[in-house]
């Protein structure tokens, strides 16, 4: 029988296998950031151990670095000890670091992908859930905890037992106005924030073979969200044409070697997967989500779904969802008034997401009662923006462009929403106090996050283009 | 990690679904850099208000409840992979929590930090909170060596299931480090004899 790519990459990543434990799982990349690092720096210490392969580790502060004035020192006292934590730690243990002021620095599912150390059949991980971002390029990466970062540091392995896998279809064409963005939420509202727990997941069909690789990544980096471990997407020729020429990708020989190995990375035609789900991409409006978890999702044009139409035992769950928000029962939330707009996260924060939202505002001004936050991914796409003139059509709109960073999206540095408002975000999570204490999440593509910076409202931006 | 014994509890129960790991430790409480010190912030949003003040309605804060084990809905831990969260956990001083389902990464931090996910069936679950609504007092046991779940009231049993690789580092104390350890040997091998030079 033949395997799929998850058990192909798995396979050749099994250091050891025996009856009754978790398979001994080789890790080619491991990525740290100052947040789940500094515990496993000090575990290693007590222990007495060296990081095994430093050269496999990479480091960038992300999580909770200012987005405004990064030129200066970290004003916050907590957040300039944990940043100055990780640049004494990797230095104390031989591992490069993309810190603040650094051309590479960035989030660290956004740097990855940029400079080439993502690459097809890897296994990688990293202390963050959205480690699944770099299963778009057919490797498979998952999110770890701070234990299991000292593990990976003490023996470049993992204890890991073999993930069931899922594939997700989605087939045909989008509507205008409908993006990557939109698949995964659609997939996450019928699957449940549940739905893939346990389960590797393989996107796969003509929709999702039609997206770049950052549309690509926006789907997988959201997989955790239906509780997989990851999301991964066969490598293809829009995989080998975005890492070829990047900074630590394979070159020459080693490339032509690495190409003939990527080839064969796919599931074969009678591979069997645990669990296999279907989607019409004709199917998928812009999306929206009304609650306090990323399943909570709808079309834009659609209304809230009732409390009565949730399974009792869910009725109070879901009541406390919508209370959270303001939003009532059977309601519309089209034309529900933005406080905020967050356009950035590892979700849509790449140079594509930037110029789709150029593209759409150019020319046009903000609405008067929405504050627009415009965070890129790195350094390197923040460089690109300014090259492109995307910055000067930010500013003519009255929106901040800031530095990189992981920003509004948790809400661990100064950007955070103020309690009580909305803010329509690009990025991932939608739960309670997430972007700040009480503050109200819906989660869009960036073209909708686009659309409600210019009318302050939430509209279908089909009707906008 | 310290060795997981025999427990006897009363439980604090919190019938709410899809908790996620930004409810249990929120994300401006990541910024320390020692394991200890979350319990004080355990679910803070819910507890505090935004002047520091307990909310009397949440059950962390009603003096009825307390306990070892946290009883909690379906999806327990979902979200981000902070090991904050379990770190949390332990250090309110909860030793074992039980839902009809938990997120992965949640689950293996909970192991990894001796802190015991116990996942029963939907029917079990109501039936422990049904129990604690209406006595307080109810104990539940867990004894991970033979795997139950009892009810001490009624005597009712649920048998669980653990991997056993795990259940063994609980019982004994060990941890997956010294495990991986034991086979350095095989990972440099691995590394040496792999077919493949272009991700190094």
């Amino acid at each position: 029988m033949g395997k799929t790519l998850v058990e192909k990459i798995w396979d050749a990543h099994v250091v050891k296998r025996a009856e009754g434990f978790p398979d001994v799982l080789y890790i080619d990349t491991h990525l740290i950031h100052e947040v789940t690092s500094p515990q496993a720096f000090d575990g290693l210490r007590k222990r007495g151990l060296p990081v095994l392969r430093p050269d496999q580790t990479v480091a960038t502060a992300d999580h909770n670095v200012p987005t405004l004035n990064q030129h200066l020192p970290i004003k916050e006292e907590l957040s300039r000890y944990q940043v100055d934590m990780l640049t004494k730690n990797t230095k104390e243990f031989g591992i490069e670091l993309y810190g603040l002021g650094h051309p590479y620095q960035g989030i660290v599912h956004v740097i990855g992908p940029e400079l080439g150390i993502t690459l097809p059949g890897k296994t990688m991980v990293c202390g963050d859930s959205h480690t699944s971002t770099h299963g778009a390029f057919g490797a498979i990466a998952f999110g770890i905890g701070t234990s299991q970062v000292e593990q990976v540091f003490a023996t470049q392995c993992l204890l890991q037992s073999k993930p069931k896998t899922m594939k997700i279809e989605v087939n045909g064409q989008l509507q205008k106005g409908v993006g990557a963005k939109d698949i995964i939420l659609y997939v996450i509202s019928k699957t449940t924030a549940a739905g893939g727990t346990g389960y590797f997941v393989e996107f796969a069909g003509s929709a999702i073979r039609s997206l770049s690789m950052e549309g690509r990544m926006t789907v997988c980096n959201m997989s955790i969200e239906m509780g997989a471990r990851g999301g991964l997407i066969a490598p293809d020729e829009t995989t080998f044409e975005y890492i070829k020429g990047r900074e630590f990708a394979p070159k020459g020989e080693k490339w032509d070697e690495a190409l003939a190995y990527w080839k064969t990375l796919y599931s074969d035609q009678d591979a069997q997967f645990d669990a296999v789900l279907t989607f019409d991409a004709a199917d998928i409006q812009p999306m929206i989500t009304y609650g306090t978890n990323p399943g909570m999702g709808i079309g834009v044009s659609q209304n809230i779904p009732t409390t009565a139409a949730q399974p009792d035992s869910e009725q109070p769950s879901y009541q406390k969802a919508l209370d959270y928000m303001g939003f009532a029962d059977g309601e519309q939330v089209l034309g529900k008034p933005v406080d905020y707009v967050f356009i950035g996260s590892c979700t849509n924060s790449r140079i594509e997401d930037l110029r789709q939202v150029a593209a759409f505002v150019s020319g046009k001004q903000k609405a008067e009662n929405v504050e627009v936050w415009i965070v890129p991914g790195s350094k390197q796409v923040e460089a690109q923006a300014k090259a492109e003139g995307i910055d000067k059509v930010f500013e003519a709109a009255g929106f901040q462009l800031r530095e990189p960073g992981c920003s509004a999206c948790l809400g661990m540095n100064e950007d955070k929403i103020p309690a009580g408002k909305y803010c329509v975000s690009t990025s991932n999570r939608n739960f309670e106090g997430r972007q700040g204490p009480n503050a109200r999440t819906m989660l869009v593509s960036p073209l909708t996050a686009a659309a409600a910076a210019i009318t302050g409202k939430v509209v279908d931006v089909r009707e906008l283009i | 990690m310290k060795k997981f014994e025999k427990l006897t509890s009363t439980v604090v129960p919190l019938p709410i679904e899809n908790i996620d790991t930004d409810q249990i430790i929120p994300a401006r409480f990541l910024k320390a850099t020692t394991r200890e010190g979350f319990g004080e912030n355990l679910f803070r949003d819910w507890r505090f208000d935004n002047n520091n003040q307990p909310k009397t309605d949440f059950v962390l804060n009603n003096p009825q409840y307390s306990g070892q084990i946290l009883v909690a809905g379906k999806n327990f831990g979902c979200g981000s992979s902070r090991e904050h969260a379990a770190w949390a956990i332990d250090d309110y001083g909860f030793k074992v929590v039980i839902s009809s389902f938990f997120a992965d990464i949640f689950k293996g931090n909970a192991l990894n930090n001796g802190v015991l996910p116990i996942t029963v069936t939907e029917e079990f679950l109501e039936k422990i909170f049904a129990q604690v609504f209406a006595d307080p007092n109810a104990q539940l046991v867990v004894d991970l060596e033979a795997q139950t779940l009892t009810i001490a009231a009624t005597g009712e049993s649920f048998e669980f299931e653990i991997n056993p690789y795990k259940k063994s580092c609980l019982i004994n104390g060990y941890d997956d480090i010294d495990f991986i350890l034991s086979h350095k040997a095989e990972i440099e091998n691995f590394e040496q004899t792999r077919p493949f030079s272009f991700y190094r």
